[in-house]
């Protein structure tokens, strides 16, 4: 029990304080979906290095869930879908079927190079040189991989909020 | 054993030894001497683990269809066994040693080449819908014709169950979570699992097809994107392959700091399975904190080696960044600082019985299974497989660092992660023990060292040569098999990683569990999708 104490003091500490600014400095890119955006991953055939990273959102360090931004299990209660990966061409119908299954208004986020232009698979018989080619794209995120700070603030975007800057935890 | 075996070898008819020293042996046999060869080399009294497996379109060199199997055996000798003069087909060798069931009808889909006497015939890296005749890794395609307008997307090939109160449960590709894609067909009877088949290859993106004719360096940077979270180990098997080619000797700290570097992503990785095994049963108390130490230890790659995963630090012949004494007094104190809190913590997840209730015989594979399956790394050892690259071959600093496998024999969930929490306490000593080897030689003051990047821009490989690196990553043994052409380019590179192996064990591991035990099974392998579909 105490020993439970102490790790719940530690813990509070590790997740730093962030200024999150209420004052907008543009337009939000679609102001139809408010302030709160639930999120959809969808994997186009990453190298699971953007992947691991969004995963890092929802660690104790990041907690996006306190920016109203959550992760949810299916398409159809999404407002966002990001895309990592070029678009493998095993997953380009499943990747059209997620867009296609997502109410509007929606927003697609490529995450990361692979997904901006193809990365290192530039070139490949079997992907596409990014998600792009296949949905459209609204907001990109780069990086190989972008951070999870760089993805809070391109999730900030959307919604039209000042970018972050979390200081280091440790 | 070296001397008898060598024997054996010569006595087949037509072989031909090319190489054979204290660690090393390269055999050519004839087709179909290859099965009894085989036969004969698993009837041995320590079975040999099978590295990889490649086939190569070496028709315009005048051999055909090659094919090689490396193989590694007790003593740490490394055996290659090859045939060449392969025209539309090979024979199969997975009767015998099933571990090289998918390296086969891999082989089929990519080649074009008939494994006979194979028992699956179905289609396993292209999926079915590719257009006839399609097959990227042979010389002769052209590269116009090499797009993915050739495929049509069909429905995927899975076997029936038939009967009185079996369901069929299809989930994925696209999972409910943030995970990699893979099509599950579960057929259940009740909650009980019957049987699994598990389509994966979704991410099959075509690097080997990619890698060829690129330079060594641009090669690196593919490997290194293979997979985000086994980049050393990718990176090392890989500049291993390289640097034999090339001749290169490594300096005692090179040496030194890629052993760190292999450690320390062993600990962000297993730390953070850890955690993710919790996340399995909803358990998260255990998930938290896993996650909590896997980001402090990720903070640490960045604050030390400029990048969270690690990447563009292994180079062929030496590293990019050797820390100065300031980042490396910081490694020392976080690393002090993460140990502690990490006996601090798991003590949270061992002890708690809800937990272990679910873990204890959960997802059970046999020993026999792993053998046959030829599954490396934590899985095997938490089955009772005594191996690990780290011990069974010698290489960077490892032999005199004394690392003790881990071994469990329950083969369960319990199993594996009691393996990584004993494999974390190791890699901290291991790190901990060269950090205090660097901080009293007083070595490691230059952050770049400009001879060795040097060294690396003017690297020239000779023709048409082929070499093999290897490196024990968190999940297991990867092997990187590199063949030069003329001007010192890639050739072909075969990558097989751990999850390559282990995968077709997860199918196995849940029959007869119930299917909300899945997530759990699978967290416990913790396997890679991207570099297994590559
Ligand atoms: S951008 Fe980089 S990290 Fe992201 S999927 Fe591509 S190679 Fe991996």
């Amino acid at each position: 029990m105490w020993n439970l104490l102490r790790r719940s003091i530690k813990m509070g500490r590790l997740a730093r304080k962030i200024s999150i600014d209420s004052g907008t400095t543009s337009e939000p890119i679609l102001p139809e979906l408010g302030q709160s955006l639930h999120i959809r991953h969808l994997d186009c055939g990453s190298c699971n290095g953007c992947d691991w990273e969004m995963t890092a959102l929802l660690n104790p360090v990041y907690d996006i869930q306190r920016f109203g931004f959550d992760f949810v299990a299916s398409p159809r209660h999404a407002d966002v879908l990001m895309c990592t990966g070029p678009a493998s061409t095993h997953l380009v119908r499943a990747a059209r079927d997620t867009y296609e299954a997502m109410p509007n208004p929606k927003c697609v986020v490529a995450v990361g190079d692979c997904a901006i232009n193809g990365g290192v698979s530039q070139g490949s018989y079997a992907s596409r040189q990014g998600i792009g080619e296949v949905l459209p794209v609204q907001v990109c995120i780069p990086g190989c991989p972008p951070t999870p700070e760089d993805m809070i603030n391109g999730l900030l975007q959307i919604i039209g909020k000042r970018p972050i800057n979390l200081q280091k935890a440790d | 054993m070296q001397n008898q075996l060598r024997d054996y070898l010569l006595s087949q008819p037509d072989s031909k030894i090319t190489i054979w020293s204290n660690n090393e042996g390269f055999v050519w046999l004839e087709v179909d001497d290859l099965p009894k060869v085989l036969e004969y080399l698993l009837t041995l009294p320590e079975r040999p683990v099978w590295l990889t497996h490649v086939m190569n379109d070496e028709r315009e060199l005048g051999h055909g269809f090659t094919l090689y199997l490396l193989l590694h055996l007790i003593g740490d000798f490394t055996l290659t066994l090859a045939i060449k003069g392969l025209d539309d087909s090979f024979p199969s060798l997975t009767p015998i040693f099933p571990a090289f069931n998918w390296a086969e009808r891999e082989a089929q889909d990519l080649f074009g080449l008939k494994a006979k006497g194979h028992p699956d015939n179905r289609p396993l890296i292209l999926h079915p819908g590719w257009q006839i005749g399609f097959h990227p890794l042979r010389k002769d395609i052209p590269s116009e014709s090499l797009n993915d307008d050739k495929y049509k997307s069909v429905p995927l090939p899975v076997p029936n169950a038939l009967g009185e109160g079996i369901f069929e449960i299809p989930v994925g590709p696209i999972h409910a979570g943030i995970i990699e894609p893979g099509h599950f067909r579960f057929q259940t009877i009740g909650e009980t699992v019957l049987n699994l088949d598990a389509q994966l290859f979704y991410t099959h993106k075509g690097i080997e097809k990619l890698l060829e004719g690129k330079d060594l360096l641009e090669g690196l940077s593919i490997i290194e994107r293979l997979c985000a979270v086994c980049t050393v180990s990718h990176s090392l098997a890989y500049c291993e392959a390289v640097e034999k080619l090339a001749d290169i000797e490594l300096t005692r700290e090179t040496l030194l700091w890629r052993t760190i570097l292999a450690e320390l992503e062993r600990l962000y990785n297993h730390i953070g399975d850890i955690g993710n095994m919790c996340a399995g049963v909803g358990f998260a108390l255990g998930n938290a904190n896993g996650l909590q130490g896997k980001e402090r230890l990720q903070r640490l790659n960045h604050e030390v080696f400029a990048h969270r995963f690690l990447r563009g630090v292994v180079v062929p012949g030496g590293l990019k960044i050797i820390p100065d004494s300031k980042s490396l007094y910081a490694l020392k104190n976080h690393l002090t600082e993460i140990a502690r809190d990490f006996e601090e913590w798991i003590p949270l997840i061992l002890e708690c019985y809800e937990f272990r209730q679910r873990a204890v015989t959960t997802g059970m594979l046999k020993r026999e299974s792993a053998i046959d399956l030829g599954v490396t790394g934590v899985a095997a050892r938490a089955s009772g497989v005594n191996f690990d690259w780290r011990t069974a071959h010698a290489h960077l600093l490892y032999p005199e660092l004394a690392v003790k496998p881990v071994v469990e024999e329950t083969g369960d969930v319990w199993a594996r992660i009691s393996v990584r929490v004993c494999e974390v306490r190791e890699s901290f000593r291991i790190i901990m023990t060269l950090l205090r080897e660097v901080i009293i030689t007083g070595e490691s003051a230059v952050k770049v060292s400009p001879e060795r990047s040097g060294q690396v821009r003017n690297l020239k490989l000779p023709p048409l040569q082929i070499a093999w690196g290897c490196a024990e990553s968190p999940r297991g043994t990867d092997v990187i098999w590199l063949m030069t052409d003329e001007q010192g380019k890639i050739f072909r590179c075969r990558i097989r990683t751990a999850a390559y192996a282990n995968w077709p064990a997860v199918p196995l591991a849940v029959l007869g569990n119930i299917v909300p035990d899945f997530p759990l099974i699978n967290k416990s392998f913790e396997l890679c999708y991207s570099c297994c579909d590559r």
